[in-house]
């Protein structure tokens, strides 16, 4: 709380502070919402608390009513009277499972903080049901929001998957690997560029099925598809694969220099790119024009949430003319991070780490034309007479490559016109 | 441990939060986990609050696990009273920070803030939501009400005065059901001296024992801190919760008595449309209905006694996820000739409605999801409830105007009678047929509804009751032609009727006369 702000930090052309307080963001656990759907015969198996369960539902609003493959174990008094107990309670509910959902053929068990605190062992629980309920594999990561913010989720989840992927054979021609969970649509629309280009071989981490996890090995490149990827990075490279910098796909001018990172490291020469990528490229720029000319020139303000707000300042600075008043992120890997730091505007103010009574201080005294924040803090501003983008859309809407850049655009446009339109 | 897919209630901090949003003037500072802070949303997005709740977290993350949490969450108090000043604070736990023992009350107490700091205990990991606004807003009283004296004689000039005690944030239309009551007691010339949680400040609080008595809307939110306010101060509080009409007299005649004065302006004026509506003729086609309620038990207990009383129909089952009022709902249940349900596991629900084959669900947001997978209507009666059961119109449930409101909600996912009595007489019609679901059910849905009967096997998500697996006769080719003869919307009971009785007297085919004679068997 209110904590001394240390003195700001130099980080490429950027104005970089570090806060520390309370924090208003979701634990990692969140991710499973969006996990499942991507990974279609994997099950989700929280082992937390009733605050867990109570989180995940208010997360996946309707979504839980819609069979999901998710749910949680909740620890009762009698798992904390002693730790063997819980053990042996999980495997019955595990059990129990697995015999009721034959088509399930990957289980993740899902740290909390209540099972991190009390140390349950995720990872031998894990083996040793790997064993008892082969061919089922049985995966642990910790989606605790002591260790985890928001998106911090799929990181560890990926990199959970990545010990367990095949090895690609060492004399294997170069392969190309997407790292990240997208959208099936936007993974096809990335699959046809590239092939377009000339490469063949691209695979997606996660794959659709937990039997089609793509095998990876000295000959990998890979490109993240998302900033928030850290852990899986680093598994990866441990795995020999070798990381492409690249800024992140969103907006034209990111998609166009994440696909130039792929298309270098595989040696396409620049008239094939072109060709390859002009035609998306033009409707990129068809479909952010009538945006820009409404949010150019307005002043927008970034609270932390996904690790997803560089990219974005980014993409709305540069391709749509607003003006960055702060840009706020849990937390910020500067090497993935490199190009989109380099091509913030120069003493962009990036905040690090939050300290929320702080950070509202000082929105309110900007009075931002748009602030993008999470649903505790977006209707509380707009009743200050702020408009709002709430966050979490960013994660579910379907924003990278061209095809995708106008809804971008539009996901921050909307708040914007809705307050033109109401007389009210 | 146990699997829990949905629950119908937030861990006991999250009751904590319902108190302490309804407040003014409080703060609450919770000890907690970075991600804890998602139950904002539940205020800011599903009840649209335009402020956050007045409630600070510690948000310690795992780095802070190894330096001193305890610092941490003395730090987060001070900074908290210095910027919110409020009246007085409300400090505790949740489930993680429970497991580290900072003792967050010991821990405040050694900050000498000079407001009251009321450490709250909610074990995260037996209780649940609604016990812990209980215990939250019993405790608030306890510190806050003063010292017990017994109550003076009311001055004689003086219009008697009660307090509105239960209605607190993210309430199922608490709301409203406030501005109702307040209404009533209006009427016969009762004031009301505090309203709580809802709106009321800690000094509020101070004055509760100005009152006479003591109005308890909610027993699952108020009825310990009533009990204390009896005990210390010599108020009676009320014991009929105004659901329905009936109940809304008797809530009248119960307060008039407690305050002395004469209910008749109430009992003999126009009161509720209700019972007007419900002996129109429109309405026989309600007579018995088989209705299925479920919720917390307040609401479960209120409107299973309204809808075999004002609307007729057949309770057919009953039951609550509270288990602190298990006992009462266990009664009701005795009253319709049935066992209740004290569950909550919303699969055991679910089996109970499909076993139970209700004509009518009224339930919570599960239950109407349930019910939409099953085809069979349903009303929202009992929190948890998403955000369109926070709705921008005036919709109380109590009093006469939340009957009106009852009816409505009531009545409006079944068919209309008249609707109901030409589809019959047309279902031979193309427009008319049986593959026609009522419109408001999407007119799809009755193909489903046709498989509530035992033909439905296919296994919910993780369903932990595996059906029971009994075979069943088939059906004679003419038996199975009759059977479509009868209207669609008995066809589901019939079908099951007509297995049941063959099932039981292991018959190999069920033919024209087994159809007739289990009709014959089931109508006596």
């Amino acid at each position: 709380m209110n904590a001394p702000v240390p003195p700001p930090v130099a980080c490429g052309g950027i104005d970089l502070h570090q806060e520390h307080g309370q924090r208003a963001v979701f634990c990692g656990l969140t991710g499973i919402v969006w996990l499942h759907r991507k990974i279609q015969d994997a099950f989700f198996l929280v082992v937390g608390s009733r605050t867990c369960a109570h989180l995940i539902q208010s997360a996946a609003g309707v979504m839980i009513f819609a069979e999901p493959r998710f749910a949680t174990a909740i620890i009762d008094e009698r798992d904390l009277a002693g730790i063997a107990d819980a053990n042996e309670e999980l495997d019955r509910v595990v059990t129990r499972l697995i015999e009721r959902r034959p088509d399930i053929k990957l289980l993740f068990l899902v740290g909390s903080c209540p099972s991190e605190v009390i140390k349950l062992d995720l990872s031998r629980a894990a083996q040793r049901l790997s064993g008892r309920l082969a061919p089922v594999r049985v995966l642990n990561y910790s989606g605790s929001g002591i260790e985890t913010t928001f998106t911090q989720g799929e990181d560890a989840c990926l990199a959970a998957l990545v010990p367990e992927l095949p090895r690609a054979p060492a004399e294997a021609a170069p392969s190309l690997l997407i790292v990240g969970a997208l959208a099936d649509v936007v993974e096809d629309q990335f699959l046809r560029i590239f092939s377009a280009m000339g490469i063949a071989d691209v695979r997606f981490l996660p794959a659709r099925r937990a039997g089609a996890m793509p095998a990876v090995g000295r000959n990998t490149r890979y490109l993240l598809a998302q900033p928030f990827l850290a852990d899986t990075a680093r598994a990866l490279h441990e795995r020999g694969a070798r990381r492409l910098a690249a800024p992140f796909p969103l907006g034209t001018e990111g998609t166009t220099g994440w696909l130039r990172a792929a298309a270098e490291a595989f040696g396409i020469d620049d008239v094939t790119f072109a060709a390859a990528t002009a035609a998306g490229r033009a409707r990129s720029e068809t479909a952010l024009a009538p945006h820009r000319e409404k949010l150019a020139g307005k002043r927008v303000f970034f609270f932390p949430d996904s690790q997803l707000e560089v990219p974005l300042a980014r993409f709305l600075a540069r391709e749509l003319g607003v003006d960055l008043v702060e840009v706020g992120t849990p937390y910020l890997h500067r090497a993935h991070l490199a190009a989109e730091i380099e091509m913030l505007p120069a003493g962009t103010r990036v905040t690090e780490g939050q300290s929320l009574d702080d950070q509202m201080d000082r929105c309110r005294a900007a009075r931002p034309d748009l602030t993008v924040c999470g649903l505790g803090l977006a209707n509380p501003l707009e009743a200050e007479g702020l408009s709002t983008k709430w966050s979490i859309e960013l994660l579910f809407t379907p924003v990278q490559g061209y095809e995708q850049a106008g809804d971008l655009a539009e996901l921050f446009a909307r708040p914007l016109r809705r307050r033109a339109l109401l007389e009210v | 441990m146990q699997l829990t897919l949905w629950t119908y209630e937030g861990p006991p901090h999250i009751g904590a939060m319902r108190v302490a949003t309804a407040m003014t003037g409080l703060h609450y500072v919770l000890h907690a986990p970075q991600g804890d802070t998602y139950a904002d949303l539940l205020f800011t997005m599903i009840e649209r609050r335009d402020a956050r709740p007045p409630v600070t977290y510690t948000t310690f993350r795992a780095q802070d696990l190894g330096r001193d949490t305890a610092e941490l969450f003395k730090t987060s108090v001070a900074a908290a009273y210095a910027r919110f000043q409020p009246q007085a604070m409300i400090v505790g736990a949740s489930c993680t920070a429970e497991l580290i023992q900072d003792d967050p009350g010991g821990l405040a107490k050694a900050l000498d803030l000079p407001i009251p700091v009321i450490p709250l205990e909610l074990p995260a990991y037996q209780k649940k939501e609604n016990w812990g606004a209980s215990e939250t807003f019993y405790r608030l009283v306890r510190a806050l009400a003063g010292a017990p004296t017994p109550r003076p004689a009311r001055e004689p000039n003086r219009r008697p005065l009660c307090n509105i005690l239960g209605p607190t944030a993210l309430g199922f239309r608490h709301r409203d059901d406030l501005i109702e009551i307040r209404r009533l007691l209006d009427r016969i010339g009762i004031d009301v001296n505090v309203v709580a949680p809802l709106g009321a400040s800690p000094a509020d609080l101070g004055r509760l024992k100005d009152a006479d008595f003591n109005v308890v809307l909610y027993p699952e939110t108020a009825r310990s801190a009533a009990e204390y306010l009896k005990k210390s101060f010599g108020q009676p509080f009320t014991k009929e919760v105004p659901l329905g009409v009936g109940a809304t007299n008797r809530f009248v005649a119960e307060v008039a008595a407690l305050a002395g004065v004469d209910p008749a302006p109430i009992l003999d004026g126009p009161g509720s449309r209700l019972p007007w509506y419900s002996r129109s003729v429109d309405s026989t086609y309600l007579t018995a209905k088989r209705v299925f309620v479920f919720g917390d038990a307040t609401h479960a207990i209120g409107i299973a006694r309204m809808a075999a009383r004002e609307l007729g129909f057949t309770v057919v089952g009953l039951g609550t996820y509270s288990r602190e009022f298990a006992r009462e709902v266990r009664a009701e249940a005795a009253e319709h000739g049935i066992e209740a349900l004290i569950t909550d596991d919303y699969l055991d629900v679910e089996s109970a409605i499909r076993a139970a084959a209700p004509e009518l669900v009224l339930g919570t947001q599960m239950e109407r999801h349930v019910a939409k997978r099953l085809g069979i209507p349903c009303a929202v009666i009992s929190a948890p409830v998403h955000v369109q059961d926070f709705p921008a119109r005036y919709a109380p449930q109590m009093g006469f105007e939340g009957a009106n409101v009852l009816f409505d909600t009531l009545v409006h996912p079944l068919m209309m009678g008249l609707e109901e009595h030409l589809l019959g007489m047309f279902r031979e019609d193309p427009e008319f047929h049986d593959g026609v679901g009522p419109s408001h059910l999407g007119g799809t849905a009755r193909a489903v509804a046709a498989t509530v009967a035992p033909a439905v096997t296919e296994a919910a998500p993780i369903l932990l009751d595996e059906p029971v697996t009994i075979t069943t006769a088939p059906w004679a080719p003419e038996a199975e032609k009759e059977l479509k003869k009868i209207p669609f919307f008995v066809r589901g009971k019939a079908r099951s009727n007509t297995e049941k009785f063959a099932r039981e007297r292991r018959l190999p085919l069920i033919t024209l006369e087994t159809l007739y004679d289990a009709k014959a068997h089931y109508g006596r």
